[in-house]
C-alpha cells in the first residue's frame, strides 16, 4: 500500500460552481475563505503562509536593518511570452529589495480581481506567484481579496509589498553614484517591454523574444561578496535603463556617459524597437540590474556577475563623469553624442 | 533587421562624412523634410559629424506636427462623444488641442484606442457594430495608401459604422510654399524618401528647376542620411540643381503604381491649413466624393468648429526654418515636451522636442 499524503490534497470542486470570480468572492464570507483556502495557497505551495490565517503574520527576524518595498501590478495582459503578472508580482518585488543590497524574506500579496475573471486564469498567477516566490526564497504569508464590479478593474491587480534584511556594512542608494564609477548591466536590454508588447491587442507581432522576468538577489549578493564598494544598484524596469540613469544622475548630481556600441541589445528587440520607433533605452525590463562600482573594482564585480546564470550578459557601459551633472549623454556608433532624456509617460508608437 | 546593421556602418559612416568635409568649400543650409530623418539625425548625432557652416534646418515633415488644431479640436469632440470607439495612432494622443489632449479626453471616459494600423479600426468597428468607430487618418503621402485601403474597404464590405477624420498633407506644396517665404534661407532639400516611394519623384524636378535648388531623394538610416548630405553638398558645389535618388533601394522614379491609384480613387486634392504655417492651397487630401460618406467631419457634424492657433507658439517659423527652436521666446519655459504649447514640441520628429534635447547636448563635450 502507497502512502497517502493528506498534505498535498485539495478538494477538486472547491469552488461553488462558479468558473468565474463573483462578486461573492470578496464579500470577506465562505466565498472570500475558499478562495484563499482553495485557490490561492495551494498555489503559493511551500511559498505560502503556514500558521493561523490571522489579520497580519507575526514572523522572527534577526537584528540589523531591515528593508521595506511594496509595488503594484496591473500589467496587460496577464499572460506573456516568459511568464505572467504573478511572477513580476513576485520577482519586481524581491528585486526592489534586492536593489537596496538587501535579502528580501516576505512578501504580502494584496489582489484586486474583478468579477467574471476566470478562476482558471486566477490560479494559473497563483501558482505562478508560489514558483517564483519558491525560487526566490521569500514566502507570502499574508494578503487580501478584494472584489469589484465587471467594469471597473481589469482582470487582476496585485500589489506586493516585501520586507528583507540589510547585512551590516551595505551601503547602496542612487545618492552614493560619483564620478569615475564605472555603469554595469546585468545583461540584455528591453527584453521584457518587447515581450509584452508583442502579445498587446492589436500590435500582436511574431518575436522569439520573452520576458526576463526573474529574482535578483542572488545576483546581488555575489557582487557584493567580492568585498567590492558597490555604490548604487538599480532595476531598470518602467522607463527603462533611460528612467533609471537620469534618476540616479539627478540624484547623486553627477552625469553619466553611455557608449551606445557597448548597450547589449539583442536583435529582437532592437528589430522590434526600429518597428515600433521605440528608444531600447526606454523600454522596461524585469530581471536586469544597473550597478554603479568604483572603476579599480569593476573587473572584479563583473567577473562575479558573469559567474551568476542572471548575470552571464553583463557588460559595461558607461562611466559616471562631473560634466553634465544631471545628465544622460551617449556617444552613438557614428561618434556623434545625444542626450539619453526621460521618457514623458506612456511610450508612444510613431506615426512613421 | 538586415538593413539596419548595414546601413549604421560607422566605418562607412566616416568614409561618407569624409567625403562630405572633402568637397565643402563654404556654408550651405539644407532642410530635410521628413520629421523621420530629423529624428534620425538627432538620434546618431549626425549634424555633429558635418563641416561647420553645413546646416541642417529642419522642415515641417511631422505628421504629428503640422495636423491644424482645428482637426485636433475636431478629434477631441469626437471622441467625447457618447458610443464613439475614436481610434489614433499612439503620438496624437499627446497633442494638445485648445484645452486638451486625447489623452485627458480617454481619462474623462472617452473610448480612445491607439491602433498600429487602420485596419485594425475597421476590424474594431466590425466587432462593435453598435457604435461608431472613427480613426484619425493624419500623415503624408506615406500613411495615405493604408488610410486609403481602410475606406475603400469599409465601402466594399458595407462596414457603415466606419469614418475617417482625414487632414492628410502633401510634400511637394509645402516645397513650394517654403521656398516662396521671402525670409527662406533653404538652399537645397533632403526629399522624403518613403514619401517617394509611394509617390514617385515626378513632381520634383519643376520644383528643383523653379526653385533652383537641388533636391535629392534620401532615406533614414545614418548612411542614407550622409550619402543624401554628400549628394546635396556635392551639386550645390558645382552649382546645379537637380533631382537626385540617394534612396535607390526603396524608391522607383514612378512610385508604387497600385498605391497611387488608390489614392486617386479615395481622396482628393484640397486647401490644407498647416498647424503654424497657414493654409497652403492644394497641399492636402480629402476624401472623394464617392467616400464622402466616411468623412468623420461630415458624420459627426464638426465640419463648422474653427479654432485658433495659441500666440505664444511660434512653431510655424520653426517648421519653415525661419525660427531655431531656442530662440522662441517660450522654448523650454512654457513649452516643453512636458507642457508642449504647440505640436513641434510633442513628437520625437518634431524640431522643437529634438532640439530641446539637442540645445542641452550642445552644452556638453565627452571627454
Amino acid at each position: 500500500m502507497t502512502d497517502l499524503d493528506f498534505e498535498n490534497w485539495t478538494c477538486p470542486v472547491p469552488l461553488r460552481d462558479t468558473p468565474t470570480v463573483v462578486m461573492g468572492h470578496g464579500g470577506g464570507g465562505a466565498m472570500s475563505g475558499e478562495l484563499v483556502e482553495h485557490l490561492f495557497l495551494p498555489g503559493f505551495g511551500a511559498a505560502g503562509a503556514t500558521t493561523d490565517l490571522g489579520d497580519c503574520a507575526v514572523l522572527p527576524a534577526g537584528g540589523g536593518r531591515i528593508a521595506f518595498s511594496t509595488d503594484s501590478y496591473v500589467v496587460k495582459p496577464m499572460f506573456f511570452p516568459g511568464g505572467s503578472i504573478g511572477d513580476l508580482a513576485v520577482n519586481g518585488t524581491v528585486n526592489d529589495l534586492a536593489m537596496g543590497g538587501a535579502t528580501p524574506l516576505y512578501l504580502s500579496a494584496a489582489f484586486i480581481l474583478q468579477e467574471g475573471t476566470a478562476l482558471a486564469d486566477i490560479a494559473r498567477i497563483a501558482e505562478a506567484m508560489g514558483a517564483a516566490a519558491r525560487a526566490a526564497g521569500v514566502r507570502l504569508v499574508t494578503g487580501d481579496t478584494k472584489v469589484v464590479d465587471n467594469g471597473s478593474g481589469d482582470g487582476v491587480y496585485i500589489t506586493t509589498s516585501g520586507i528583507g534584511l540589510v547585512a551590516d556594512g551595505v551601503d547602496i542608494g542612487p545618492r552614493r553614484a560619483v564620478a569615475g564609477d564605472t555603469v554595469l548591466i546585468s545583461g540584455d536590454i528591453g527584453v521584457h517591454g518587447v515581450a509584452v508588447m508583442s502579445c498587446r491587442e492589436g500590435l500582436e507581432f511574431g518575436t522569439a523574444v520573452s520576458s526576463d522576468t526573474a529574482p535578483l538577489h542572488g545576483l546581488v549578493a555575489a557582487m557584493l561578496a567580492t568585498g567590492a564598494d558597490v555604490h548604487v544598484l538599480r532595476d531598470p524596469t518602467r522607463g527603462g535603463v533611460a528612467a533609471s540613469l537620469n534618476e540616479i544622475a539627478r540624484s547623486s548630481g553627477i552625469g553619466v556617459d553611455l557608449v551606445e556600441r557597448d548597450l547589449p541589445i539583442p536583435p529582437g528587440v532592437a528589430d522590434a524597437c526600429s518597428l515600433l520607433g521605440l528608444d531600447p533605452l526606454q523600454v522596461a525590463n524585469e530581471g536586469k540590474l544597473l550597478a554603479f562600482v568604483p572603476a579599480e573594482q569593476a573587473g572584479e564585480v563583473l567577473a562575479a556577475m558573469r559567474a551568476h546564470p542572471y548575470g552571464a550578459g553583463a557588460r559595461r557601459i558607461g562611466t559616471c563623469v562631473s560634466e553634465h551633472p544631471g545628465m544622460v549623454v551617449a556617444r552613438t556608433a557614428l561618434g556623434g553624442t545625444r542626450v539619453v532624456t526621460m521618457p514623458i509617460g506612456e511610450q508612444l508608437p510613431r506615426i512613421c | 533587421m538586415k538593413y539596419l546593421d548595414e546601413f549604421s556602418d560607422p566605418e562607412l559612416a566616416r568614409k561618407l562624412v569624409d567625403q562630405i568635409h572633402a568637397v565643402t568649400t563654404r556654408p550651405w543650409a539644407m532642410m530635410e523634410v521628413c520629421g523621420g530623418q530629423t529624428h534620425s539625425i538627432i538620434r546618431h548625432g549626425i549634424d555633429q559629424l558635418l563641416p561647420a557652416g553645413v546646416e541642417m534646418i529642419h522642415g515641417p515633415g511631422c505628421p504629428v506636427c503640422v495636423t491644424p488644431l482645428e482637426i485636433i479640436d475636431k478629434a477631441l469632440a469626437i471622441a467625447a462623444r457618447p458610443g464613439v470607439i475614436f481610434c489614433s495612432f499612439g503620438d496624437m494622443l499627446r497633442v494638445p488641442g485648445s484645452s486638451r489632449d486625447l489623452f485627458a479626453v480617454k481619462s474623462a471616459g472617452g473610448d480612445v484606442r491607439v491602433v498600429y494600423s487602420p485596419l485594425d479600426a475597421l476590424k474594431i468597428a466590425r466587432e462593435n457594430p453598435d457604435r461608431q468607430v472613427v480613426f484619425f487618418g493624419i500623415g503624408f503621402e506615406t500613411t495615405a495608401p493604408a488610410n486609403a485601403m481602410t475606406v475603400y474597404q469599409a465601402r466594399r464590405f458595407g462596414v457603415a459604422n466606419f469614418s475617417l477624420l482625414v487632414s492628410h498633407v502633401l510634400v511637394p506644396p509645402a516645397i513650394a510654399a517654403i521656398m516662396e517665404s521671402p525670409r527662406c534661407r533653404v538652399q537645397a532639400f533632403l526629399a522624403a524618401g518613403h514619401v517617394c516611394s509611394v509617390m514617385g519623384t515626378a513632381e520634383y524636378p519643376p520644383l528643383a528647376e523653379k526653385y533652383g535648388v537641388p533636391i535629392v531623394v534620401t532615406g533614414f538610416e545614418p548612411l542614407d542620411i550622409l550619402e543624401g548630405i554628400r549628394q546635396t553638398v556635392v551639386q550645390l558645389e558645382s552649382g546645379r540643381h537637380e533631382l537626385q535618388n540617394a534612396y535607390p533601394r526603396a524608391v522607383r522614379a514612378e512610385g508604387n503604381l497600385a498605391a497611387m491609384a488608390m489614392l486617386r480613387d479615395v481622396f482628393e486634392v484640397t486647401d490644407r491649413t498647416w498647424r503654424g504655417i497657414g493654409m497652403i492651397p492644394r497641399s492636402g487630401w480629402r476624401l472623394s466624393e464617392r467616400y464622402r460618406d466616411f468623412d468623420a467631419e461630415l458624420r459627426f457634424d464638426v465640419a463648422d468648429l474653427h479654432t485658433e492657433e495659441s500666440a505664444l507658439c511660434r512653431s510655424g517659423e520653426v517648421l519653415q526654418g525661419l525660427l531655431k527652436p531656442n530662440e522662441c521666446a517660450a522654448f523650454g519655459k512654457q513649452c516643453t515636451p512636458r507642457n508642449p504649447l504647440g505640436a513641434t514640441m510633442v513628437s520625437s520628429e518634431g524640431a522643437c522636442a529634438a532640439y530641446y534635447a539637442y540645445r542641452r547636448l550642445d552644452l556638453v563635450q565627452i571627454s
